[in-house]
């Protein structure tokens, strides 16, 4: 039924050493799947680790991050490949970038021609300043940049612009596996629609996407699956359309999430996010759970979609519907 | 009132991003103003906030017509209006411990003596808790940083908030929550509230009435 996954995560975990032999664990026993022609959003607050969890993915961690698990893309384990086959094989080629905040990711003082050409000729086996410049073009309009832009500099383009800029990039070594890091902070509403559209059609093209982001409109926009993040740990992984419309979510901070929107609920989970320093030994989630109990002291394992003691029942009857909590708040 | 009347303002006189913008906040309301990025709220607010000199018109705040904007508006018109900007990393001067930016203007203003004991309230108030008071901006999380840049804004209690995409970098939760702040502010003091975004969805919800953009400037 489900295609072969084309990302393989089980149980990674990034911890960063700290002078003081203080530890911070950014990310514990992460596991998930990304098929081709999937979107799956992975969401959460910031802080919550997701982050980490990409530059882990793409073997841009610091010195003092130490990984455990896997992280199958085909045959090769992206935790345990060394950085030349990373820079050589998986970056650009086989897993494309499209990073935050495009802007300061491209260079200022260079056209973006420039940029998409240089990525070609690193790229691609392209050769031959015509062939390039051609090779170029065809990069910008696949991610619909405006070819009478091409000359432009960064800082001349709107925030819409930048980030096709930054898609064209991240398309040109044709790679399967598309990692957006919060490609859409930052954008207007209309501009997040396109954006978040955009990157949908090469998800439907057969690339598979693995979206990083706090904003769960564009999350509903795009994925097919979502997963959600907590103090390091996925709390929640299921199936898009079941979470965002009918039953909901299962999980309580994933239900506080979506009912902290302003179309919902607006009404805030309580408290803090724990520092990822001092996680307690049980649910992280506890000190702001109002389902919480004796039990929730001892770690819950994932079952089904949700690693919670008393995740909210999952309808029994077919005809049973979303409960409106809103009256709780 | 908070009115802005007829503001033209920018970077270059010959081409201002704002033309011609007409304005008014009245005590206790919360207005809202939409409009998409570019197009010269963050300047009007910025303006509004009397952190930048308009080209042309003025800026009328509580009956007095404002003479001099950042560092030559009167004090007592300055403190009357707390501003929270989009990017709190922006806003906020690394080298601080929260607790210190949070007082910095109960310090600039010769509250000293009461500062820590007012900045221990407002951390309450925000939702920071007290170990967070002493880390820099670099050690907490943009959520957090936040939190203490609204509190700071509340510190010297203005009449009058101005929040620019105060959660446009924010998760759902931590939107609810500082929006959740300023309201229960208002609720107790009766202050007005101008606040700029792009988020439609945000605005109706949080204000009285959200105006576009074109509704109040010149094209
Ligand atoms: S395990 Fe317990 S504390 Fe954690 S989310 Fe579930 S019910 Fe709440």
């Amino acid at each position: 039924m489900t295609p072969e996954p084309l990302l393989s995560v089980r149980d990674l975990s990034v911890r960063f050493l700290l002078p003081g032999g203080r530890r911070v664990d950014a990310v514990s026993d992460a596991s998930f799947d990304v098929a081709p022609g999937e979107c799956l959003a992975l969401i959460g607050e910031s802080g919550c680790g997701k982050s980490v969890l990409a530059s882990a993915l793409l073997g841009l961690l610091p010195a003092n991050a130490r990984t455990a698990g896997h992280a199958h893309l085909g045959d090769l384990d992206l935790l345990t490949a060394d950085e030349p086959t990373l820079a050589r094989t998986v970056r650009g080629r086989r897993v494309g970038l499209v990073p935050q905040s495009p802007a300061a990711h491209l260079t200022p003082v260079r056209t973006i021609r420039s940029h998409i050409e240089e990525t070609v000729t690193r790229l691609t086996g392209v050769r031959g300043r015509s062939a390039r410049r051609k090779a170029a073009e065809q990069a910008s309009l696949r991610a619909e940049f405006p070819l009478d832009h091409l000359d432009r500099h960064p800082h001349e383009l709107s925030g819409g612009l930048a980030q096709r800029a930054a898609t064209a990039l991240a398309l040109i070594g044709d790679a399967p596996l598309l990692l957006a890091d919060e490609p859409t902070t930052g954008l207007d509403r209309d501009l997040v629609d396109r954006t978040v559209d955009e990157l949908r059609r090469h998800v439907d093209d057969g690339h598979a996407l693995l979206m990083i982001t706090h904003d769960l409109a564009a999350a509903e926009r795009i994925a097919d699956r979502v997963a959600v993040m907590y103090a390091g740990r996925i709390v929640e992984l299921t199936d898009a359309g079941a979470f965002f419309g009918s039953p909901g979510p299962r999980h309580p901070y994933s239900r506080g999430l979506l009912e902290a929107l302003p179309e919902r609920s607006f009404t805030p989970v309580p408290g803090l996010p724990p520092e990822l320093g001092s996680l307690p030994e049980g649910c992280a989630f506890a000190p702001r759970c109002d389902r919480a109990t004796d039990i929730c002291g001892a770690l819950p394992f994932f079952e089904n979609t949700v690693a919670c003691h008393h995740p909210v029942p999952a309808p029994a009857a077919p005809h049973a519907t979303r409960t409106p909590e809103d009256t709780r708040a | 009132m908070l009115e802005l009347r007829a503001v033209t303002a920018g970077y270059d006189r010959r081409a201002p991003v704002v033309r011609d913008a007409h304005l008014t906040v009245a005590p206790g309301e919360a207005v809202g103003l939409l409009g998409p990025s570019g197009c010269g709220k963050s300047t009007l607010a910025r303006v509004a906030a009397l952190l930048h000199r308009p080209d042309a018109g003025e800026v009328v705040l509580d009956g007095t017509p404002v003479r001099g904007f950042r560092h030559r508006a009167p004090r007592e018109q300055r403190t009357a209006i707390g501003v929270v900007f989009q990017q709190p990393r922006l806003a906020a001067d690394p080298r601080l411990r929260l607790a210190d930016l949070i007082a910095e203007p109960l310090r600039a203003t010769g509250r000293r003596a009461s500062a820590a004991d007012r900045v221990r309230e407002l951390a309450g108030t925000v939702g920071l808790t007290p170990d967070l008071l002493g880390r820099r901006p670099h050690e907490v999380s943009d959520g957090q940083l936040q939190r203490a840049c609204l509190a700071r804004a509340l510190s010297l209690r203005p009449r009058w908030l101005v929040c620019d995409e105060m959660t446009a970098m924010l998760d759902a939760s931590t939107t609810a929550a500082l929006v959740r702040v300023v309201e229960d502010y208002r609720a107790s003091t009766g202050a007005g509230l101008l606040s700029v975004g792009h988020d439609r969805t945000l605005l109706t919800r949080w204000c009285d009435r959200t105006v576009p953009w074109e509704a109040v400037a010149a094209g």
